[in-house]
């Protein structure tokens, strides 16, 4: 071969990628800039996949697998948890990592089912109206809850409470 | 290697595992929003958390809880198969192997966790 144009044997110098810049817009598939909101979100499925996997196998582990298993788990041993900066740290990631994996495959799913845009939109709203309620929910129980319950009149802990001494 | 008829994807290992995948993901989804619900119990009484809580405890719900941690393992490890597909080198060549490879191992783990959870549950149960 012997090439008389140099730019056009020069990959490495600045050739755009085929055919950028010369499609007509009615041939785009996408007119937005949602094409890196979905590769963020595909990135995001595969990062946060990897530490639930950590997050999620220790709950179950410490909750089910040691101790009494599930006959320990009561009031005292969710305030004997989360008077634990730790477990409580734990718990908030994996509230929103979960649901916003789970949010975001609910959303791949209802794209591809709903065929209507109507239908879409509504599932759509009910989906993140419902997830943002439950994760503020979550994330307000965390933050609000009080292991060391005491009696309103007499100030001593209830029985249930889990109290520094 | 041995060409099979018919489409390559429709019907194969690859579209159950991710039909499994798929629903396994919004069956723990839903599971989730109720979780968080009952975990929410907390804030009102110790009775009240107890007393919902306490519905875990019956064998039903022990059931119900294999069948729960099975979904999650399944998903899990075929959400790290399918991280290994898209990101190693390797991953398209090996995704049929990594597959029985994730039922192997899914066995093992439902096996070992169902015989403890079964056996904490026996002997807590009065
Ligand atoms: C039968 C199995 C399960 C049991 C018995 C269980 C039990 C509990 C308990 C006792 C708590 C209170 C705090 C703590 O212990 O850390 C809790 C909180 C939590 N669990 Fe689970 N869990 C189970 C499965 C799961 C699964 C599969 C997920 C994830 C998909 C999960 C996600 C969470 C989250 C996000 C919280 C924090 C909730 C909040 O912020 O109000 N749990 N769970
Ligand atoms: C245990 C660790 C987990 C791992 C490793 C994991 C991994 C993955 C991966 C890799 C995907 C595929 C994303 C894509 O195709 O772009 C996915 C999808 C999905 N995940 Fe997870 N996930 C985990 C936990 C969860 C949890 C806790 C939930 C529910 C709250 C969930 C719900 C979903 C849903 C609904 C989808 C969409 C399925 C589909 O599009 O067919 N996953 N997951």
């Amino acid at each position: 071969m012997t090439a008389t144009n140099s730019e056009a044997v020069l990959p490495a110098q600045g050739i755009e990628a085929p055919r950028s810049g010369r499609v007509d817009p009615k041939y785009l598939r996408s007119k937005t800039t949602s094409g890196s909101f979905e590769m963020a979100a595909w990135v995001f499925m595969r990062v946060s996949g990897i530490a639930l996997v950590v997050l999620i196998f220790v709950h179950l582990w410490v909750n089910l697998m040691v101790g009494d298993g599930i006959h320990q788990v009561d009031f005292g041993f969710v305030a004997g948890k989360w008077a634990n900066p730790v477990w409580q740290f734990w718990d908030l990631t994996m509230l929103w990592l979960a649901m916003l994996h789970g949010t975001n495959g609910m959303r791949t799913i209802i794209n591809d089912y709903a065929e209507k845009d109507s239908t879409r939109l509504w599932l759509k709203s009910i989906l993140y109206i419902g997830s943002t309620v439950i994760i503020i929910l979550g994330t307000m129980v965390i933050f609000t809850f009080e292991p060391c319950l005491l009696d309103s009149t007499t100030g001593e802990p209830l029985p249930r409470a889990v109290c520094p001494n | 290697m041995t060409q099979s008829k018919g489409t390559l994807y429709r019907g194969r290992e690859g579209m159950w595992s991710w039909v499994g995948h798929r629903i396994t993901g919004v069956g723990i989804f839903f599971f989730l929003l109720v979780h968080v619900l009952d975990t929410s119990l907390v804030r009102v009484s110790p009775e009240a958390y107890d007393a919902v809580i306490g519905a875990y405890k019956n064998p039903i719900m022990i059931m119900g809880e294999i069948g729960l941690v099975g979904a999650i393992v399944f998903h899990a490890f075929n959400g790290l198969r399918i991280i290994l597909v898209d990101f190693w080198k390797k991953g398209t060549r090996y995704h049929k192997q990594m597959l029985w490879g994730v039922l192997a191992l899914w066995i093992v783990t439902m096996v070992a966790f169902s015989a403890r959870h079964l056996m904490l549950f026996l002997e807590g149960w009065n």
